[in-house]
């Protein structure tokens, strides 16, 4: 029955509006942004010129590369601890992991960047204690430095790490952990290298997805690094609200897409998109 | 038969970890109870005044509708366009569905802040055309927030149609179902939980969109998350506690009650 003439129709006019309205109000504007790159404030290529030259460009290009990197290696080992909990652990740990992974998860990136700013910042919490017992004098600089960047950061990728790691650590067969254990493995040893290198995928997956996000991270940068730890995102942001330069901004931009395309395709050459869910 | 259980290192581990993840969380509550206009720790006394400012300041009344009518609207246009592409895939599985699948998901992958870019094009060149529905505008953030969340809903949907039985499709077409009965009458009664989970997402994710509405708004249409970060960047003001704090406590309630729901599902 497939390819008869009213199949055809049913099949375009439902598929068509979504379709229609991704090419009108995404594909479309995205080519518009990619046009400005090459022609604003001049035609040709200056704006990737000045990419390449700008000191101060570059130093944010090495900075979000810095900073993600840090971030995926925090969110990938913290998530690991309480992945273990939340596949492994006796049904009340279970319940308690989702708990704590599912809240954060669902709340919002700026109540959760707030809530750092409430405990680091001068006045804040963790300042106001060390003081009150008399461990520091002066309140320590916490946010408004790459320290906060990387802590809320990190903050709001650990639920995203967890998925791909829990997926892996379900799949595995548990006989062979209990068989590394009956044959008089230590649960160290049996951890190191029965369980991790089972969970490799899930490593990978886990790593890719939060260095991908890192690197178009907006929101957090903006609130914790308080304007001097900038990261790409943001230098697009002021580059098209508060410089004008749209033509560097959408540049900067293209740059970001091709970039993290390139990783992407990576990261599918080793592992299956399902194993990511 | 045995079961392979984390051991006290791994529990010390991952209760540090869950320290961390809740602890941002807690901090609001202390903070949004402080008698001072500042940010700053509640000494001796408490207050509800940053509560009762949510109520009383017009500003985030109106922002909070106005975030409620922009999800409304954007919802149902993302669950409308995304129920109708994944019905013709499903039931027509036509040529190059992988490829029109993954184009429909790439708002999902690319980095927001290339989409917001692109959506700040788009919404200043329609400004051009009409004032009603450009930059700044409230149908224009509905319309953005829509190629955001679109994606979303179309994998939810997608995937609740990959659980149905085809033969029941079937079986309506040997009947003599038109298409339009088949869809109506037969697929989206068996995926009814599939739409409305891809429609509450929807909202939900234009509620607290913005990272996009940064970039296509500026003086009229201030999202209650927009109104958020223009409080957090200038001068920290603690009715954002106050805000956080019942928004913690709405979305520690849905939890549960969801996983109330599912236990409740899974138990008979």
């Amino acid at each position: 029955m497939r390819g008869t003439l009213s199949d055809r129709t049913g099949a375009a006019l439902l598929m068509a509006p979504l379709l229609l309205f991704l090419v009108l109000a995404y594909a479309w504007p995205f080519l518009g942004v990619v046009k400005w790159s090459f022609t604003l404030p001049t035609p040709g290529l200056g704006q990737y010129g000045a990419l390449v030259s700008d000191p101060l460009v570059q130093s944010v290009f090495v900075r979000t590369l810095r900073i993600a990197a840090i971030v995926t290696i925090v969110s990938v080992t913290a998530a690991y601890a309480i992945t273990v909990v939340w596949v492994r652990g006796s049904p009340v740990q279970r319940v308690l992991a989702e708990f704590c992974i599912l809240v954060p998860f669902w709340i919002s990136v700026l109540t959760r960047a707030f809530g750092w700013v409430a405990l680091l910042s001068n006045r804040g919490l963790v300042n106001t204690w060390l003081q009150s017992i008399g461990f520091i004098s002066e309140p320590l600089t916490l946010v408004r430095n790459e320290f906060g960047v990387i802590v809320g950061m990190s903050h709001f990728l650990i639920p995203f790490a967890v998925f791909p790691l829990a997926s892996a650590m379900r799949s595995l067969d548990e006989r062979v952990l209990l068989a590394a254990r009956g044959l008089g493995s230590s649960r160290m040893r049996t951890f190191w290298t029965v369980f991790v290198p089972m969970t490799r995928s899930g490593i990978i997956g886990s790593a890719m997805i939060t260095f991908v996000f890192s690197l178009g991270f907006f929101v957090t940068p903006a609130i914790l690094g308080g304007g001097r730890s900038v990261m790409i995102a943001e230098l697009i942001y002021l580059r098209i609200f508060q410089s004008p330069d749209w033509g560097l901004g959408a540049a900067i931009s293209v740059v970001l897409v091709v970039f993290v395309g390139a990783l992407m395709a990576l990261l599918f050459r080793y592992v299956k998109p399902k194993q990511l869910v | 038969m045995p079961t392979y259980r984390p051991g006290p290192v791994s529990l010390i581990l991952a209760v540090l970890v869950a320290l961390f993840l809740l602890m941002p969380l807690l901090a609001v509550i202390p903070v949004s109870l402080t008698p001072s206009r500042m940010l700053t720790m509640p000494t001796g006394e408490l207050s509800l005044r940053h509560y009762r400012s949510l109520i009383e300041d017009p500003r985030w009344l109106e922002s909070i509708l106005l975030s409620i009518r922009i999800g409304v609207v954007s919802s149902a246009l993302s669950t409308v366009l995304a129920l109708t592409f994944s019905l013709g895939v499903w039931m027509f599985q036509p040529r190059f569905t992988a490829a029109l699948v993954g184009f429909v998901l790439l708002p999902m992958v690319v980095p927001p802040v290339v989409s917001a870019v692109t959506l700040y094009f788009l919404l200043t060149s329609v400004s051009g055309i009409s004032s009603f529905f450009g930059y700044d505008t409230w149908l224009g953030v509905a319309m953005a927030h829509s190629v955001m969340t679109v994606p979303f809903a179309t994998v939810l949907i997608l995937v609740s149609l990959s659980q149905l039985d085809r033969r029941i499709d079937l079986a309506a077409r040997g009947l003599g179902a038109s298409v339009w009965e088949r869809a109506t009458r037969v697929i989206m009664p068996n995926i009814k939980f599939g739409i409305v989970t891809a429609a509450l997402l929807s909202f939900v994710l234009s509620w607290e969109e913005i990272g996009v509405t940064l970039f296509i708004t500026s003086v009229n249409a201030i999202t209650l998350p927009r109104l958020m970060w223009m409080g957090l960047r200038d001068n920290i003001d603690p009715a954002i506690a106050a805000l956080s704090v019942i928004l913690i406590i709405i979305t520690v309630l849905v939890l549960a009650a969801r996983s109330v729901i599912a236990r409740r599902r899974a138990a008979p």
